[in-house]
């Protein structure tokens, strides 16, 4: 199925449909004056051409590096075959985030082998850190390896393309009872990291528990997110992007967008339809079609995103 | 995975019911928590000061368990244990530090 545009006039309900139908091949979204339109089903080669000529980046999450039950026993393999997915995008993306849970049990062999795996992208990786990574007693080989120049537990902003990038931690000083955590330092440094922005920089925020509350049952959310989000709320395009729960889940709330990126690793069940937020066992068949990678693509003074997940086999 | 608790679940059993009822009430100051699905079970524990409580990750995923300034376990991947023995009276909150919903209590008398 090729790419089609849905028009300015807004979606038909025949086209939603069919997307709706496509939805494991790959979804383009963008998002104009904080409504979603699908532009269609697209595999990525197709979907690196219609997103040219803005500025596109991948999102990778989950990886687990160091996961070898059941659901899937070799996910060092599932995130090797994500790499290669990504290397022969026809168009290189200009760098990746990865939102968090690299390894499984923050092993430095664990981070040895992914470190060894994603570096074959060739591409800059800016990272946060999942629950996961931060097992180690001393909690130092994340931030060892990617901690350089961050603040507190890892924090960091950065610039590329006019987009105002914020990595964010909130996988620390979790209570009991509660959901994922900032920190009234770490939103302290927020509020200030974005004071003085234009308000017509595009923000992204990207953390690796969601900032909205997705499934509180599952401690799928954050405690304080929603004082983060008060900070961006001025600003024209927000996106917010997490991993965590290991499944594409999106929603937009005017000028912000939440996007939830596939797991290299394994699935998760959708809020509520299991026992526990455990792995998910599917058939062999079909791992490959619930594990992926995200590319997002902006065009400059359109106030246009694009999201594209791609998954590794459709 | 689910195989093998079960077998060991079955193993445990058969034990159980081969020790003689004196050796069974001498095991009161040993009891179980097992971590199951994302639950700490039974979540609510009564015992008597000097009982050594351990804790069994059954799950796919690993967890902790914690009680603030109380008690604090490493990082139990797949059936890995954690042993606790209460010496003083009060009542013990715990939870996952990994997954903050999942607590649990033990009441120590
Ligand atoms: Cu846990």
């Amino acid at each position: 199925m090729s790419g089609h545009d849905h028009g300015d006039d807004g979606v038909s309900r025949r086209k939603v449909l069919e997307c709706m139908t496509w939805a494991g091949t790959g979804v383009l979204w963008t998002i104009t004056g904080g409504v979603p339109r699908s532009l269609g089903i697209i595999d990525s080669a197709e979907a690196a051409t219609a997103a040219a000529p803005g500025m596109t980046f991948l999102q990778i999450s989950d990886s687990h590096v160091g996961f070898d039950k059941p659901a899937n026993p070799n996910a060092l393999g599932t995130l090797e075959e994500a790499v290669n997915k990504i290397n022969a995008m026809p168009v290189k993306p200009s760098f990746m985030i990865h939102t968090g849970d690299i390894t499984h049990l923050s092993k430095a062999s664990e981070f040895d082998n992914a470190d060894r795996i994603i570096s074959q992208s060739k591409l800059d990786v800016h990272y946060v850190p999942g629950e996961h990574d931060f097992l180690d007693e001393e909690v130092k080989f994340y931030r060892e390896r990617y901690g350089r120049g961050t603040k507190g537990a890892g924090w960091y902003s950065f610039d590329a393309g006019g987009v105002h990038f914020v990595g964010l931690v909130n996988v620390v000083d979790l209570k009991g009872g509660g959901l994922g955590n900032l920190g009234a330092e770490q939103l302290a440094w927020l509020e200030d990291d974005l004071r003085g922005k234009s308000k017509s920089t595009p923000i992204v925020l990207f953390a690796h528990i969601p900032l909205w509350t997705v499934y509180p049952e599952w401690g799928w959310g954050t405690e304080d997110g929603g004082r983060a989000l008060e900070y961006v709320k001025g600003f024209g395009s927000v996106t917010v992007l997490n991993g965590h729960i290991h499944q594409v889940m999106q929603k937009v709330e005017g000028n912000v967008t939440f996007h939830t990126a596939r797991s290299t690793a394994f699935p998760q069940p959708a809020p509520g339809t299991a026992a526990s937020p455990g792995p998910m066992k599917v058939e062999d068949a079909k791992l490959r079609s619930m594990l992926g990678v995200a590319s997002i693509n902006f065009k400059q003074n359109e106030q246009r995103l694009a999201i594209i997940d791609t998954p590794l086999q459709g | 995975m689910k195989t093998l608790n079960r077998r060991d679940f079955g193993v445990a059993v058969a034990a159980a019911i081969l020790i003689p009822v004196t050796t069974a009430r001498a095991d009161d100051s040993n009891m179980e928590v097992h971590i199951d699905n994302f639950v700490f079970q039974p979540p609510e524990l009564k015992i008597k000061v000097g009982t050594t409580i351990t804790w069994t990750n059954r799950d796919d995923i690993p967890h902790t368990v914690v009680s603030a300034g109380k008690f604090r376990s490493k990082t139990l991947d797949t059936d890995d244990k954690f042993t606790f023995t209460f010496t003083n009276a009060g009542d013990y909150k715990y939870f996952c530090s990994l997954h903050p919903h999942m607590t649990g209590m033990i009441k120590v008398e």
